[in-house]
């Protein structure tokens, strides 16, 4: 899987960093930063649980 | 041949479509019907009154999804097909023109702008097309006057300010309110909004709006006026349930739903419209924040396809007010008062609302640097879990 994100909707809610921290981070505004873009498939449900419950659908997982 | 099991959702906004998205994350195989009546594909509504209203976006920007993108998910997306009925034993939603079967429905028709003056040319700011609309009145030299001291009266100012508009923001009450916060943060707010020479007019009931070939007077009820070029209303949301006034579903302010969000057997409510009960407390309450939509709509998929029951959503929300990200997280009964967190930082600090026995049941994020936010969090889902 591969990831993208919009870091201009990111609203720096934290959901991602909470559900998958080993893949998503946040910087000094709290805009979401990808640690991993092309995870592991042990992290898919957490990544697409982040993915799922981001309020701004800031994260875009590609198969 | 028998035709395949089939769900239909009315309302194609984020709990409606999230609801589609997450049917198919759990695997469900059947026919999704999705009725939409705005003529536009999927979009957000949070951006509306930030990104869009400056114009940072094109209002496409604001889209979740492509043709596409539904069609890869088969979902059939029927837009323009607002629904007009519902018979819930003969299990058919009626539209203008035909009776759509399903097997289990669910209900995310959202809310639309309360405002007793539209007829006077006063705006409101709910779709797409009104962000399009309210951001080109704004434009320029532009006295605005916005009626309603909350959330999104606060982002409409905020955003004329930025495009150069001098602002007035009236509200009827003596405070300004942030959502489920409620007062608690209005001196902040109010010290925010005057630094940005935003004109506050508050505990001002609003007697009368006149308008004239070129302008608008409004008037207060203990006397006095106010004279703009542009007014929007920003004073709330009436759910969008007419349609559903015989069906013998439970209407109060909303559709009254179990704590899993069964409207009657087979049928769910979510997002905006819902008012889902309390499971601690039984009472039934709508909740308009765009987490608790997604959340609402995650667990409805869960219950139809797994007979899942998934835990009380802990509510979310946030707001950028002239640059401030304000977000909060958890619950705030009025009784108790907003305290600084001990190592917050002066100017972005962390406030907990707690319920005196040193529980923590909610938190807000001034501006607030964001690990201190999601510690915050944490101490939120901590004082949940000891309950």
């Amino acid at each position: 899987m591969h990831i993208t994100v919009k870091t201009d909707a990111c609203v720096g809610a934290g959901q991602c960093a909470l559900v998958a921290g080993a893949v998503f981070d946040q910087d000094d505004d709290g805009i979401v930063v990808v640690l991993d873009p092309d995870p592991d498939v042990s992290e898919a449900s957490a990544v697409l649980r982040a993915a799922a419950l981001c309020p701004a659908r800031a994260i875009t997982v590609h198969e | 041949m028998a035709r395949r099991h089939r769900i239909v959702i009315v309302g194609a906004s984020l709990a409606g479509l999230t609801t589609a998205e997450a049917l198919r994350a759990e695997g469900y195989d059947g026919e999704i019907l999705l009725l939409g009546d705005e003529g536009n594909l999927p979009y957000g509504r949070p951006p509306l009154s930030k990104q869009v209203l400056l114009g940072d976006w094109d209002p496409e920007q604001a889209i979740f999804k492509s043709r596409q993108d539904l069609d890869d998910l088969r979902i059939q997306f029927r837009d323009l097909q607002p629904a007009t009925g519902l018979d819930i034993g003969g299990r058919a939603v009626h539209t203008a023109t035909e009776a759509l079967d399903f097997d289990e429905l669910v209900i995310a028709t959202g809310t639309r702008s309360r405002s007793s003056w539209v007829e006077a040319g006063v705006q409101t700011l709910r779709t797409l097309d009104d962000a399009v609309s309210i951001r080109r009145a704004m434009r320029g030299p532009q006295r605005v006057a916005v009626l309603g001291a909350g959330i999104l009266g606060s982002e409409i100012a905020a955003a004329g300010r930025t495009l150069g508009a001098s602002v007035a923001l009236i509200g009827r009450s003596s405070t300004i309110t942030f959502g489920a916060v409620g007062g608690a943060l209005s001196a902040r707010l109010e010290e925010l909004h005057e630094k940005h020479d935003v004109q506050l007019y508050l505990g001002r009931a609003v007697h009368g709006i006149a308008a004239t070939a070129d302008e608008f007077r409004v008037t207060f009820a203990g006397g006095g006026d106010h004279t703009a070029d542009v007014v929007v209303a920003a004073i709330g949301g009436v759910p969008n349930v007419e349609w559903l006034e015989d069906s013998g579903l439970v209407l109060d302010d909303g559709v009254v739903c179990d704590a899993r969000g069964a409207a009657a057997p087979g049928v769910y409510a979510v997002g905006d419209v819902a008012a889902w009960s309390d499971p601690v407390t039984g009472v039934a309450r709508r909740v308009e924040h765009q987490s608790n939509a997604i959340e609402q709509a995650m667990a409805v998929a869960g219950t139809i396809v797994h007979d899942r029951t998934s835990p009380a959503p802990v509510p979310f929300f946030w707001s950028e007010i002239h640059g401030a990200r304000i977000k909060a997280y958890g619950r705030f009964p009025a009784q108790h008062p907003l305290i600084v967190s001990d190592d917050s930082i002066a100017d972005r600090p962390v406030l907990l609302s707690s319920d005196g026995d040193g529980r923590i049941t909610g938190v807000v994020a001034w501006d607030a640097p964001p690990p201190a936010f999601r510690a915050a969090r944490h101490l939120v889902d901590k004082a949940k879990e000891m309950q």
